[in-house]
């Protein structure tokens, strides 16, 4: 028989998403393992008491100090914006919730889908430009290896075939949102062995900076 | 109605008066998407067309999509069309039985051979050899492979014939199939649908007794002009789903003031048919104008793609146990790995060697 979009999408809603999920969760839990049991060195300073350095930190690191921002700003906005828009896209959105919902049984309000098409186009376009800047800028394209790419690209395409089903472009929906899901379970499977773990581990290590830092007599 | 006699001679004896005639060739048409101009060519095809022989084969079926085009709503031209079709064989409406009513099917086959239409309603069980399912000890199978080697073309009306429907639900039991599975080398055009429009398959047949042809299919062997857009794309509620105003559950406020039904499990962006536009029983009404999402009956395998009320966004096989065991194993592997890295690491203290000047003078 022909070949019927509606099979990819129960593929996609059904064993696909299975799969990804436990690729995703066993990936995670094997990565926070491996990383903890790693041990730290032996901290042979002597303690200094500072309370909630670790938290300063994380705000205070999270901010461009003015040189900084001078130097790389296209970086900086690029990547506040496509951060952001990743956050309020995935979590904000109705259907999103839903899914959610239905797999933890938490349940949060939504943005409006208007604003979030807006956020939807500009995280595109912060993705271009940080596309962009890396094979433009010669020492990003120097540094930039395959793993960069397929992280960028793992992040980018659950974006742009979300756009496109939501706006029912390039292709019929039923197939734009089968390819949308499986670009979300791609996502999922890389995202615990590429640098995108940086999603879990981001805050926890920064946290954990600024609390051996404090220790060490150097808190923020 | 003999056979000889012309459909607008017949639709003229039953009180249809011409200016209705020319009303439902307008309607017609522009179902079909066809030009205004193109409705005066409808009508005069339509009104020299002689009787073509129909044969209705069902099969595994609920009889429902003969319901839906026989209760659509009489006395209509539409049906007054489906009745000017010359309907040889047809087992809810016929008036002969047992025996005579075979006879009437092997008759009609042999009288208008390579010129027939063959519709078929229900799905074909092929295992076993298609025990599943017999008509005067004939199989299911045997009879549409017989019938439509004279047919001119065959039409799937419903969900059943056109992809297999409910009989093809996991674990089909039965093995049933399509009509377009089987016959490969005859034109089949699928009018899916649980049941489908009445409109829809008096349009097909008039789209046939107008050009002699079967209308343009797209990749699901569907009649583009009435499955070219979704349910969602011209359903009145969509500027709620723009909007992002959703009815929870089938008694809250977004359900009373007729917001979109997304969140309640509504196959509307995947579902392909008219119904938001032709809509059902003489226009009056469709699913979701009555408060309950489309549940994507003319899609393949709709019974199959889990449940009709979990939204289209969620998956829907259950994901518990698997998400506890993937963190367990995750955990243990984990565990597994940081002890290999411990090992070695303790290893390569204990292989550790110093090297003094002395050593590195040699």
């Amino acid at each position: 028989m022909w070949f019927d979009p509606n099979d990819l999408l129960a593929f996609a809603r059904g064993t696909g998403f299975q799969l990804a999920l436990i690729v995703f969760l066993l990936g995670v839990t094997l990565r926070f393992v491996e990383v903890y049991a790693l041990g730290r060195p032996r901290d042979l300073s002597t303690p200094r008491p500072r309370v909630g350095s670790g938290w300063r930190t994380l705000f205070r690191r999270s901010v461009p100090d003015a040189m900084t921002f001078r130097r790389s700003g296209v970086t900086f906005t690029v990547g506040y914006v496509f951060h952001i828009g990743l956050f309020a896209t995935l979590f904000l959105f109705r259907p999103h919730i839903l899914l959610f919902q239905d797999v933890t049984g938490l349940w949060w309000p939504g943005l409006p889908s208007p604003l979030i098409d807006a956020i939807a186009v500009a995280t595109l376009i912060a993705l271009a430009i940080t596309a962009l800047s890396r094979l433009l800028h010669p020492v990003k394209r120097f540094l930039s290896g395959f793993g960069d790419w397929l992280a960028l690209a793992a992040t980018a395409l659950p974006v742009l075939t979300g756009y496109l089903a939501y706006h029912h472009l390039a292709l019929p929906y039923t197939l734009m949102l089968a390819l949308h899901i499986l670009s979300v379970e791609f996502l999922l499977v890389v995202l615990p062995f590429t640098k995108l773990m940086h999603m879990f581990t981001l805050f926890i290590s920064r946290w954990l900076n600024g609390e051996t830092f404090a220790r060490r007599g150097v808190a923020s | 109605m003999s056979r000889d006699e012309s459909l607008l001679e017949f639709l003229k004896q039953r009180g249809i008066t011409r200016r209705g005639f020319l009303k439902f060739c307008a309607a017609t048409a522009s179902l079909m998407a066809l030009p205004p101009s193109m409705a005066q060519g409808v009508a005069a095809a339509l009104a020299q067309a002689r009787r073509p022989s129909v044969i209705w084969l069902s099969f595994q079926e609920c009889t429902g999509c003969t319901e839906a085009l026989t209760r659509s709503h009489a006395p209509s031209i539409e049906d007054l069309i489906f009745e000017a079709i010359s309907l040889d064989y047809h087992h809810t409406l016929q008036a002969a039985s047992g025996q005579g009513a075979e006879r009437a099917r092997e008759q009609a086959m042999r009288e208008f051979h390579g010129r027939y239409l063959l519709l078929v309603d229900g799905s074909i069980p092929v295992k076993d050899g298609g025990v599943y399912s017999t008509i005067a000890g004939m199989s299911n199978l045997d009879m549409l492979r017989e019938a439509a080697q004279g047919a001119a073309a065959v039409v799937s009306i419903g969900t059943c014939a056109a992809y297999g429907g409910l009989p093809h639900a996991a674990p089909n039991p039965t093995g049933a199939a399509a009509v377009a599975d089987i016959i490969t080398d005859r034109p089949v055009v699928n009018i899916p649908g649980c049941p489908p429009i009445p409109t829809v398959i008096t349009g097909v047949l008039a789209h046939y007794l107008t050009f002699g042809r079967l209308p343009e299919l797209d990749a699901l062997g569907r009649p583009k002009v009435f499955y070219g857009d979704t349910i969602h794309d011209r359903c009145y509620r969509r500027p709620f789903y723009d909007q992002g105003k959703f009815a929870h559950s089938f008694d809250d406020e977004g359900a009373r003031n007729g917001w979109c039904l997304y969140e309640l499990g509504c196959k509307g962006p995947t579902t392909y048919n008219a119904c938001a536009t032709t809509k059902w029983n003489a226009g009056t009404s469709f699913p979701i104008q009555s408060g309950h999402g489309c549940i994507g009956c003319s899609e393949p395998n709709f019974w199959d793609a889990g449940g009709l009320y979990k939204p289209l966004s969620t998956p829907y096989a259950g994901v518990g146990p698997a998400a506890a065991g993937a963190i367990a194993a995750g955990a243990v592997t984990g565990a597994a790995i940081s002890l290999h890295n411990r090992r070695k690491r303790t290893r390569a203290r204990a292989e550790h060697q110093r090297a003094t000047v002395k050593d590195l003078e040699k």
